[in-house]
Order: structure tokens, then C-alpha cells, then sequence
């Protein structure tokens, strides 16, 4: 600890902070463009100039570390015209674009001139202006407005993983730009729009459609893949506009993945905003009071056995809660949710969560990664093990394909006997292993739903116990979801233990399934269900609805209040930002009311109802994470004389850009999505 | 005035070959392990003792910048000599270079001894091609007779020299900025703290020092600490080598004691200035990056660091620039400004957005198409820029502007008055 | 047509040389010899193949060799004439009547700077300080200083390289380096 003095005031600070950080404690404002707390210092913008006693020349204070005894002052002449005068210097090439620039209202460089600018103009000479340059689809630059803070090089170095954007040329001529104007191939790229402090890298999708101080802004949950980031609907009218991180240092910090930010201009696209019935090959519309007969009438007309509930992506906590209910009430076992295709007879939650929790990881020391691109399965995720591998440079393996991850890793190889090798003592990284105090092992969805997974998971229940995975201070053991009501559904017992999503596929084959209710399941093959007549409950005219025989539109995720828990089995609410469209209707209300429909008394008349019932009979989902959860085995001993004949593990993401029904009807994804095609087959764009 | 006993260089002007044979007769290389033997500290002390002073135009005592080299011997620390020259005015390590080498290359390896490296490496600058090809041909010669290399000089002490060519930046002659390029990105300077001593090249422990201030160090050894501090004044010793150049009757480079009046410096070594020293206008001392002198100055300021800080100018690289009375001054200086906004690496905003902007209004200026005012903005700018930047180069852009309105203000308003009142 | 460019045997020789100044994990370090060797390869200018070439042979991404190339001064990204002619025009020149040459150069070679020569042999540009402003004015013509230059001699040095028989290198008024000439006072 250091005693420094701020403006005459004396704290105490931590010995490693800087200036700024110390003048922050101490409540002072420093005004500053290129410092970012979760970026690398570059001290270049020369905006947070203090006076520090001693000194004959202002000091940087981002990049001065404290000393014991400094007397720092943030407000004295020598401080104001420093500051003035930067301020000047950035603006006399700064283009007079506030009118039309989209950063006007929420811009650091318009904040900080009317705080701390001299007021007038005197430069009388012509303003130089760069032309705009190419960074992808999401970006839009304008070049003439950069201030040069490279804060978003930094990003993309140092956070996203991809030396992309630099700054060419010297001097007075220096622009920042991707090499030959290349689209920036990151699923983290559109951070840098957040980051940039002036309108020079702005949202394309966004660009012109509204100011900021028209926009209603909501604090909700992400549902694009099973990190539930924190996020920020802005809303003009019912439409929304746009989506922006919030801060949550213990899941996403202040980013958010490209699919999370523009998958939104999907939410406007082939919605199902009344119900429809399929009479002879075609889908007419009708109203609720139809379709909900006709709904109950199917149900009625089958057996419980030829009857099968899907639970899609986007379901919520209360809606796959309603939705096991009626299951049961009705006595249909054929419930599932693993769309990927799990088998694992679950028999505790720990078995099926991401139990180091986020923040977890950087308390690792080793991490072994099996089958599962992290990339672009959950950005947020990888970003943190990126984070902490610059931090502390810890081992990382990974079976499977070999990955780009945006960092350096130890290639196992793609050989599940690998898992085989390691448990029985023979493989190079049982040395890493065994040094290590807290390991963490990542298993993602591609080895746990072959049919050989059972002994798969056995191995690596085996090599969990072997080294030092669960202690009572450390659970290492993390199954990586993909999409945001898993976790959810899967607490609410949305499955069933024995028999998987082929099972399903099985049955409505052999004929032996009349009747699915699909709940939002689109990532379901849905060529087996020919004979089987399909019910679709969910927001968009995907492939869900484009197969079914009778929609039931609901609510996407931007327009219901809602309970998701993600990946690592935090329990979150989503705030209702905007309203469903026409008849589309919130999912528990639907399945509440068919409920009522067949006389089932469950009594529910608001959310809150369901909210208190759920939480009375699970508490525990409603507990804080931490990384120090018992985990309970599921498989009681190491399965003998495996061998695994298709040995190499495939990856469940085709394409990033289009992994679910809002995705792929979002006109922003698809372009990404043709781009980054293009990028990867080498043609120039 | 330089006795011919006193001089370090003498081969300054390529009369002998550089080679190692004819060094060797001019006095290189010799007594070098004995020096060795003597031990860091020793020659560490010597050189303190010399009282000598960076040469690359900062004046920083080196004997004391050696000491803050770590002693421990686990580090890989380094030497780096910056034969960068690109101070407007400068060329006098370009002399040492191709005429003398293996002063330079003794000094490595005695000033690497002494702050415990073994690697140093040379960064030339781009432009001086054919005297790459000499040092690294002299760096041969001495790799091939053992006098750098593993056991240097049978001293015991493994001592590698590399040659670096830079690519054409003026501000990689900052220290900070030479590393960066060393370490192959672009020329931005650091922040400093840290120190290049505690994380310089590579993160290692670094001493970056001018060619000249490790090419006298062997003869420091050779004839004494305090032979070196006798000559000059107090803490402004030795000799230096001086270019003078501009409106002169004969420029030339020159090897002369610290502190020789600059009116005898002129006029013994180069002719004396143009049409005489009455049509001397003003002189700038120390390379363009130090402020001008007026004729009334340059009548008795004497050529030492303190004296002409004590004028409100410099030694800096001992480059004399002469002008007489035919220059137009104000487009000297929008010349000078010019070459600071080409220089500039853009790092910061004051330099990279005040360079610019302070070169655009001397340009106004010499073209006579300003007011008064706008000198008073043009200062004030300058002010901005000064003191607020990461490296020297904003403070070296700001100077010469201030030097010359802080001496011919007046001259330069009459001009544009008298423009806008024919107008 | 525009080949791939690749180091021939004898750049592959020098990059040989010039990787082994420096640690193995830090071969980023010889970018800007590399990028000066195929340059030369090149006929004196980087190719936006060689450019790419350079960063896969030291494993950097693009970008960070092109800011390279862009940030010194000494990388040249369009073709430059077979006598690539650098005026000095710095103060300490301009003082000795650096102007003189720039009219020399404009009226052998072309009229506006980097572009080529009608006999495609010469360009020439303006540059900053070349460090001989005691020989001053000076140009330099490819990797060669020519010094103490006035307008005729000048055109007498380019005319050299024109009639195929270049004028020895360094001062062009008979100095020895940097030595002060005899000075006869009238």
C-alpha cells in the first residue's frame, strides 16, 4: 500500500496502481481517450495530464505508477491548459460531424470538450481527411473522425486475439486500418465500436436509425448462445434498435459476441405473429381460440406414448417448468431437450454445468479442452481463457480438431483415445496434469452425444479423479452448453435419462410417434418426423415452422420478462424491453393456458405464481455460483477395455454466424456469414 | 584551442585506411584487456572521473548512466549504440564510422564490460549505407582477430557485436523509439518509466549511448579520467567533435576542446562565416533541435552545455549552423518545423496534431500572409506542445520556433506589417 | 504481370545473415533488414507480394509489416526510376542552395517528384537531413552521397549516369570527407 496525496487529501492506495487509478479512488475525474481499464496503457492521447509535485512537466498519470508520499493535483492552472490545449489539438482535424454522426449523445471526445475544452476555435487553416476504410460488415468508419487512440488496435490484439487493425503510415498521416481493408475475422469484432471514443468506428447495422437519448433502454439477459451475457436493449417504439453489453465482471466484463449484438435485426424478420393451421399441404391463419382447440384435440386423439415434447433454445426457466408439468400432468415421458443429441443419464446438476464458473477461470492453472471449439461455441468464454493465458501463460491442451483459438495451445490431437491414454498414465500431459493445483477440464457437446459417449465421460470421470480436479475449494469439471434454456430445461427435468433426442428420431421413423410438440426446437432434423404430426410453439418461421401442422407464435426473448440460467447454472432474469408481435403471445401464458383448457387447476395467474413455485421446489437454483460446488459422479467406475472406433471428435458449429432460428433470419448474420466464407477461401473482399 | 597531442580522433577525415592494421598504428585496440582486467568498476570510475557527457545531444553524465546498469549477472543485459544521426546539422558519427571504427568498436566492448553485457548491438542509420558496409567490415576484422567474439582479447569476457540498419526515421535516434525498432516494430518511443536500464531491449536491462560517447572511451582509459577532464571547463570536459556547416567559408567537421568560443571555433576551423563576422545574422549551436542565437550571443557565448543553456539554447550535437545576413529566418525555421511534422511519429496528439499545425503557420509567416496575432497563437501553440508529449521530439519542434520570435520578433512583425499595409 | 515474389538464393543468404543477429524467439526483430533485402531483390520497391512474403517467412501478421513499411521512410511501395535521386532540402542544405539542385533535378529528370523520367532511368524525391550538412548541398543516388553540389555539377553527376560512366561518389569540388576546404581569402 501507498500514501498519496490527491488535491491535498491523503489515501491510501494499493503500491501497483497508477496515478489515474489512485485519483479515481480518491473521487477525481481525469479526462482521458486512449486509457481502457481492461486494455494494455498506451499514453498517447495525453488528455489526462496531471500535476505532480516535483515534476517540472505535467505527468501521464495512466501510465505513472504511484510512488509513496506523491502530492498529486488534478486542478490547477498548469493541469486546465494542458488539458485545453490537448483538447485543441485533437479537434483541429476532427470533422465538424455531430450533425450526422451517430456517436453524437453518447461521445467521449463531444463529453470531455464541454468539460474541459477552452470553449473557442482558432484554427483557421483546412482539416485534413481520411478516407474510410473496409473492416467487415459490422464496423462503418469514418476515418476523418479517428482521434488515433488505438485503443481499438489494442482490442484486437490483445482481447479478440487477432492482430487485424493497425496503424499505417507517420505523423500527421497515420490511419488506423485492417491490412488491404480486410473484414476483421473475430466473433468479438464489433467490440471495438464500443470502445471507440469517437464516432470513427460506428455499428453499420445501427448506422443512422436513431439517437441515443430517444431510446428506451432495458437491462436484460443475452440468449444467443449459454453464457447469458449481460446486456442492453435500446428500443424506439417496440422495435429494437440495438443491443450493447452491460458490465458483469463475472460473466462477460464489457463485451459481448457479434451474434449477440446483431443476431436483433432477425427479431423483425418471418415472425409468427398469429396462429396457424396446415389444411391440405397449407398453412392458413387463424385464431388463438382454433388453434388452441385444435391443439388440445390432437393431444386428446393420441396415446401419452405417441406423444413427444421437443424444448428448444430459447426456452425460459418458467416456460420448460410449465412445460415438464404438463408433461406429467398429461403423462408423456417423451420429453427432451438435448438437441445436440446427449445420452448421459444425468443424475445431479453437476454433471452438466460449466462448474469452475467464468471467473473460475482465472484461478485455473491447466486446462484441458476435449471436442469443444470454445471459440465460437461461447466468444465470452474463450475470451476469458485468452485473458488469463496472457496473464499467467498456463498450460492449455485440447482434444479434438485442432481449432483456431486466438491463442496457443498444446495439441493433444483429434483421437478420443487420447482420453484412454491419459487416463491410463501414458500421455505427456499427465505430467502438466499432475503439477497442476487447479486444473479445469472443458467437455463440450460433440463427445456427449455419440454412441460411444458413456465411455468417453467414464474416462474423463476417471482422469477427474485422478488429478486434482474436485477439492472442496475447486470443482474442475465443465460441460460447455450451447444454447441458453439448456440448463434450464435440463434442471426442470425437460429429459429423460436413458434415451436421447435419436431415440425420438427412432420412434417417429418407426412410426410409433404420432404427435410432436415442438417447443422452439429448431435445430432438430425434422425429415424424420414425415409421419408424425408436428405442433410448433415458438417466435419465428424457421424450420420448426415451416414443418409444422399447427403454430402457436410466442415471444422472443427481447419481448417477455424471463428466468434463464446459463452455463454455469447462474440464475438470471431478462427484462421484457419490447412487445410480441400481433397475436404472438409470452410461452408460459400459452402452455398456462392449455393447461386451463384441460381443467389441470394449477392456479397460475401471474409469472411471479410460476416464479414462487419453481423456487419452492428448487431452491438451490436460486444460490449464488461459485467455483467450489461438490460435483456427484455419474458413472460409478472407468468402463473396461474401451476403444473407440470412430475415433476423431467432430464440432458442432457449421457456421457461427447462423446457429438458430433468430440467427438465420438475421439479414446481418447472413453477410457475416458470406464474408467470412470468403475470407477463409482466401478471395480478397 | 586543441592541442594535436590532445586529439582522440585522428583519422577523422579518412586520410589512413579504416582498417584494422592502420588502427592498431593509430593507437585502437591496444592495452584492451589490460583494461578488462582492471575490472568494471575501474572503468566504470575512470570514465566518471573523465566527467564525460552523452554525446548524442542530451548531455547526460555517462559514467553515472552506466551505473544504473544492474550488477547481477543472471541478466542478459545490453549495449546499444544509436549511430542513428539524423539531427539536422549532425555528422559527425558518420566520420567516426567510415574513418575510425575500431575506436567505436573498442568502446563497445570496454563500455559493454562495464555494464556487465555481453551483446550489443549498432543501430545505423538507413540512409548511411556504405558505412554500414565499412563497420560491418571492421566488425569482421575484429571477430576474425579475436578482439571481439567469444573471449574477447583473451579477457575472459564473451562479447558479441551485431549491426542494425534502420530504414529511414528520425525519432528512432530516440532511445526508447530504437529499441522498438530494434525489436522490429515501428519507431514509437515508450513511456517512461520503466527506465531502458531496468526494461529495454527485450525487456532486458539496456544502455543506449551515442557513437561518439563510446568511440572516446578507449582513449579516456588510455590516457586518464582526469586527462579528459582537464580539458574543457568544469563538468563540460574533453574534446568534441563539432560540425559546422551553413554559411561558412569553409564547413567542416571538426575535433576541438569543450568550451572553445564559438567566434574562434568559426573562424580558426571554418574560413570564419561568410562576408565576415559582421554579416553573421544569428547561429543555431547544437542541431536544429535547440534555439537560435543572435549575433550579439555568438559574440562570447563559449561551445559547452552549460554556457549555452545559460543563453536559453544548447550544445545538443554540436552542430553549428551558421546564417548570415542574406537568410531569410523565418523560412530556416518553417524548414525546420516542416522537417519535425515529417518526422513525427503520431503516437501522441500534441506532436502528431501540433506539428502540423505549428509548421502550416511559419509557413503563413514566411510567405508574409499572417498578422501579428497569429505569432502570439503560434507561441502559444508552442507552449501546448512543449512539456506535453511522450518523447523530446515535441519539445524539440517547439524550441527553434520559440528561439526565433524570442529574438527577432520585432524584425519578423515589421515584415508583416509592412506586407499587409501594401496589400 | 505481377509474379510471386520469393528471397532468391543469394537474399536467402543475407536473411541467413541477418536472422542470426538476433535471439531465436525474437526473429521479428530482422523485419526491417528483410524487408530492405527483397526490396533490393525487387529493384529498389516493395511489391505488395514481397511485403506478404516477408511476414509469412517471419511469421507476423500482414498488418504488422505493413505498418512497417509505412512508417519509414526508406520502403517504397510504387516502382522508383533506375537512379532513384534523394534531394536533401533540410535547413543546413537549403542554407548551401539545396534549391539549386532541386531545379537541376527537375529539369534532367521530371518536373514533379516520384515520377519516372521519360527514359525511365531517374526519379527523384525530396528527403530530410541525409547527416553530411558539412558537404552540404548533398543528394543521394541509390545507396551513394554525392556532396558539395551546385546546379552544374549537378547536372554534371546526372549527366554521368546518363552517359552510362557515374561520377566517383562523395564530395564533387575535390574535399577530402568532411574536412574544411583550403580557404584563400580574396
Amino acid at each position: 500500500m501507498a500514501k498519496v496525496k490527491v488535491d491535498g487529501t491523503e489515501i491510501e492506495v494499493r503500491d501497483d496502481m497508477t496515478i489515474l487509478q489512485a485519483c479515481e479512488e480518491a473521487g477525481k475525474e481525469i479526462p482521458r481517450f486512449c486509457y481502457h481499464d481492461r486494455l494494455s496503457i498506451a499514453g498517447n492521447c495525453r488528455m489526462c495530464l496531471v500535476d505532480v509535485e516535483g515534476s517540472p512537466k505535467p505527468v501521464a498519470s495512466c501510465a505513472m505508477p504511484v510512488n509513496e508520499g506523491m502530492s498529486i493535483h488534478t486542478n490547477t492552472q498548469k493541469v486546465k491548459k494542458a488539458r485545453e490545449g490537448v483538447m485543441e489539438f485533437l479537434l483541429i482535424n476532427h470533422p465538424l460531424d455531430c450533425p450526422v454522426c451517430d456517436q453524437g449523445g453518447e461521445c467521449d471526445l463531444q463529453d470531455q470538450t464541454v468539460a474541459y475544452g477552452s470553449g473557442k476555435s482558432r484554427f483557421d487553416l483546412n482539416k485534413r481527411s481520411v478516407e474510410e476504410k473496409y473492416m467487415g460488415p459490422l464496423i462503418k468508419t469514418y476515418m476523418t473522425r479517428c482521434i488515433h487512440c488505438t485503443r481499438c488496435i489494442r482490442f484486437s490484439e490483445e482481447v479478440a486475439g487477432v492482430e487485424e487493425i493497425g496503424a499505417v503510415n507517420r505523423g500527421e498521416n497515420m490511419e488506423i486500418t485492417t491490412y488491404l481493408e480486410k473484414s476483421i475475422d473475430s466473433e468479438m469484432s464489433a467490440n471495438v465500436i464500443d470502445l471507440c471514443p469517437v464516432g470513427a468506428l460506428t455499428s453499420k447495422p445501427y448506422q443512422f436509425e436513431a439517437r441515443p437519448w430517444e431510446l428506451k433502454k432495458t437491462e436484460t439477459i443475452d440468449v444467443m448462445d449459454a453464457v447469458g451475457s449481460n446486456i442492453r436493449v435500446d428500443t424506439y417504439g417496440w422495435k429494437v434498435k440495438r443491443i450493447l453489453p452491460r458490465l458483469n465482471e463475472d460473466i462477460n466484463e464489457e463485451w459481448i459476441s457479434d451474434k449477440s449484438r446483431y443476431a436483433c435485426d432477425g427479431l423483425l424478420n418471418q415472425r409468427l405473429d398469429t396462429p396457424y393451421v396446415r389444411h391440405d399441404g397449407n398453412l392458413n391463419a387463424t385464431d388463438w381460440n382454433d388453434a388452441l382447440n385444435e391443439c388440445l384435440s390432437s393431444m386428446k386423439n393420441h396415446k401419452p406414448d405417441e406423444i413427444a415434447f421437443l424444448v428448444g433454445d430459447f426456452i425460459d426457466l418458467e416456460t420448460s417448468y410449465l412445460i415438464k408439468q404438463l408433461s406429467e400432468s398429461l403423462n408423456i415421458k417423451k420429453i427432451e431437450c438435448r438437441q445436440e443429441g446427449v445420452r448421459l443419464p444425468y443424475s445431479d446438476r453437476s454433471q452438466y454445468l460449466f462448474n469452475s464458473t467464468i471467473n473460475g477461470i482465472e484461478e485455473s492453472d491447466c486446462i484441458l479442452i476435449i471436442g469443444s471449439n470454445v471459440r465460437e461455441e461461447a466468444p465470452i468464454i474463450n475470451t476469458r481463457i485468452r485473458k488469463h493465458l496472457l496473464n499467467k501463460n498456463i498450460p492449455i491442451g485440447l482434444i479434438g480438431e485442432k481449432f483456431d483459438l486466438t491463442f496457443d495451445y498444446e495439441h493433444l490431437g483429434n483421437d478420443l483415445n487420447i482420453l484412454k491414454s491419459i487416463s491410463d498414465g501414458e500421455n505427456n500431459f499427465c505430467k502438466i496434469l499432475g503439477k497442476a493445483k487447479k486444473p479445469m477440464i472443458i467437455i463440450g457437446q460433440s463427445v456427449l452425444n455419440r454412441d460411444d459417449s458413456l465411455n468417453a465421460y467414464s474416462l474423463i470421470e476417471d482422469i477427474v479423479h485422478q488429478y486434482s480436479f474436485l477439492d472442496s475449494s475447486w470443482n474442475g469439471v465443465n460441460t460447455l452448453q450451447l444454447s441458453a434454456s439448456r440448463i434450464g430445461a435440463l434442471d426442470m427435468g425437460c429429459y429423460q435419462s436413458s434415451r436421447s433426442l435419436k431415440d425420438i428420431y427412432a420412434d417417429a421413423e418407426s412410426g410409433s410417434l404420432k404427435l410432436l410438440f415442438s417447443f422452439g426446437a429448431d435445430e432438430i432434423d425434422y425429415s424424420k418426423f414425415q409421419n408424425t404430426k408436428i405442433i410448433y410453439m415458438g417466435s419465428h418461421g424457421d424450420r420448426g415452422a415451416s414443418n409444422a401442422d399447427l403454430i402457436l407464435p410466442s415471444a422472443a426473448y427481447t419481448e417477455k420478462d424471463a428466468i434463464y440460467i446459463n452455463t454455469e447454472g447462474r440464475l438470471q432474469y431478462a427484462y421484457q424491453a419490447s412487445f410480441p408481435p400481433s397475436e404472438a403471445k409470452t410461452d408460459w401464458k400459452i402452455i398456462n393456458q392449455i393447461s386451463e383448457m384441460l381443467n389441470l387447476n394449477w392456479g397460475f395467474v401471474t409469472l411471479d405464481d410460476v416464479r414462487k413455485k419453481i423456487k419452492n421446489q428448487y431452491p438451490d437454483l436460486f444460490n449464488q455460483v461459485s467455483a467450489d460446488r461438490p460435483y456427484k459422479r455419474l458413472l460409478a467406475n472407468k468402463a473396461s477395455k474401451i476403444s473407440f472406433d470412430n475415433k476423431e471428435i467432430g464440432s458442432m458449429i457449421k457456421d457461427f454466424y447462423l446457429t438458430d432460428s433468430i440467427s438465420r433470419l438475421s439479414k446481418t448474420m447472413a453477410e457475416c456469414s458470406q464474408i467470412r466464407k470468403e475470407l477463409r477461401n482466401g478471395k480478397a473482399i | 584551442m586543441l592541442k594535436a597531442k590532445d586529439k582522440i580522433f585522428t583519422n577523422l577525415f579518412g586520410d589512413q585506411s579504416y582498417s584494422l592494421r592502420e588502427a592498431r598504428s593509430r593507437g585502437d585496440w591496444d592495452q584492451t584487456s589490460d583494461f578488462i582486467k582492471k575490472g568494471s568498476d575501474w572503468i566504470i570510475d575512470e570514465v566518471k572521473k573523465s566527467e564525460l557527457r552523452g554525446r548524442g545531444g542530451a548531455g547526460f553524465p555517462t559514467g553515472l548512466k552506466w551505473s544504473f546498469m544492474p550488477k547481477d549477472a543472471n541478466k542478459n543485459n545490453y549495449l546499444v549504440v544509436n549511430a542513428d544521426e539524423s539531427e539536422p546539422g549532425t555528422c559527425k558519427d558518420r566520420d567516426m564510422i567510415r574513418n575510425e571504427p575500431h575506436k567505436l568498436l573498442e568502446g563497445c566492448l570496454l563500455a559493454g564490460f562495464a555494464m556487465n553485457a555481453h551483446d550489443c548491438y549498432i543501430y545505423i542509420r538507413g540512409e548511411y549505407f556504405n558505412e554500414s558496409v565499412v563497420l560491418q567490415k571492421a566488425i569482421d576484422e575484429a571477430y576474425e582477430a579475436g578482439l571481439i567474439g567469444k573471449n574477447a582479447c583473451n579477457s575472459g569476457w564473451d562479447f558479441n557485436i551485431y549491426l542494425h540498419r534502420g530504414a529511414g526515421a528520425y525519432i528512432c535516434g530516440e532511445e526508447t523509439a530504437l529499441l522498438e525498432s530494434l525489436e522490429g516494430k515501428k519507431g514509437q518511443p515508450r513511456l517512461k518509466p520503466p527506465f531502458p536500464a531496468n526494461k529495454g531491449l527485450y525487456g532486458s536491462p539496456t544502455t543506449v549511448n551515442n557513437v561518439e560517447t563510446i568511440a572516446v572511451v578507449p582513449t579516456i582509459l588510455r590516457r586518464s579520467g582526469s586527462w579528459f577532464s582537464s580539458l574543457g571547463k568544469t563538468k563540460n570536459t574533453g574534446t568534441k567533435v563539432f560540425c559546422i556547416s551553413g554559411h561558412v567559408n569553409t564547413p567542416c567537421n571538426i575535433e576541438e576542446e569543450m568550451g572553445i568560443p564559438l567566434k574562434e571555433l568559426i573562424e580558426k576551423h571554418a574560413g570564419g562565416v561568410r562576408g565576415g563576422w559582421n554579416n553573421l545574422k544569428a547561429i543555431i549551436p547544437g542541431g536544429s533541435s535547440v534555439p537560435m542565437i543572435p549575433k550579439s550571443v555568438c559574440d562570447s557565448v563559449s561551445m559547452d552545455f552549460d554556457s549555452l543553456s545559460s543563453v536559453k539554447s544548447g550544445l545538443g550535437t554540436a552542430a553549428v549552423i551558421v546564417m548570415d545576413q542574406s537568410t531569410d529566418l523565418v523560412k530556416a525555421i518553417a524548414r525546420i518545423s516542416r522537417f519535425y511534422k515529417h518526422e513525427s511519429c503520431g503516437q501522441c496528439t500534441p506532436c502528431r496534431e501540433g506539428t502540423g499545425w505549428m509548421w502550416r503557420m511559419m509557413e503563413k509567416i514566411a510567405a508574409g500572409e499572417a498578422s501579428p496575432g497569429e505569432i502570439d497563437r503560434l507561441l502559444d501553440v508552442t507552449k501546448q506542445v512543449e512539456g506535453h508529449t511522450i518523447c523530446a521530439l515535441g519539445d524539440a519542434a517547439a524550441w527553434p520556433i520559440q528561439g526565433l520570435f524570442r529574438h527577432f520578433r520585432d524584425e519578423i512583425e515589421e515584415q508583416l506589417i509592412k506586407k499587409i499595409r501594401a496589400a | 504481370m505481377t509474379e510471386t515474389f520469393s528471397f532468391n538464393a543469394e537474399s536467402l543468404d543475407k536473411v541467413k545473415f541477418e536472422l542470426s543477429k538476433y535471439p531465436e524467439d525474437r526473429k521479428q526483430s530482422a523485419v526491417m533488414s528483410l524487408l530492405d533485402i527483397a526490396q533490393r531483390q525487387n529493384g529498389g520497391w516493395l511489391s505488395k507480394s514481397a511485403i506478404e512474403h516477408v511476414a509469412s517467412h517471419l511469421e507476423m501478421p500482414y498488418i504488422k509489416v505493413y505498418e512497417i513499411v509505412t512508417f519509414y521512410s526508406m520502403y517504397y511501395t510504387t516502382p522508383v526510376g533506375k537512379y532513384f535521386v534523394q534531394v536533401c532540402t533540410t535547413t543546413p542544405c537549403w542554407l548551401k542552395g539545396s534549391d539549386e539542385v532541386v531545379k537541376a533535378c527537375k529539369e534532367t529528370i521530371s518536373e514533379k517528384q516520384n515520377e519516372l523520367s521519360n527514359d525511365g532511368l531517374f526519379s527523384w524525391m525530396e528527403v530530410e537531413c541525409l547527416g553530411a550538412c558539412v558537404n552540404a548541398p548533398l543528394v543521394q543516388i541509390n545507396d551513394d552521397f554525392y556532396e558539395d553540389l551546385n546546379y552544374e555539377n549537378t547536372k554534371n553527376v546526372l549527366q554521368s549516369f546518363i552517359d552510362g560512366n557515374p561520377s566517383p561518389i562523395g564530395s564533387q569540388t575535390g574535399r577530402k570527407g568532411s574536412r574544411a576546404e583550403e580557404y584563400v581569402k580574396s
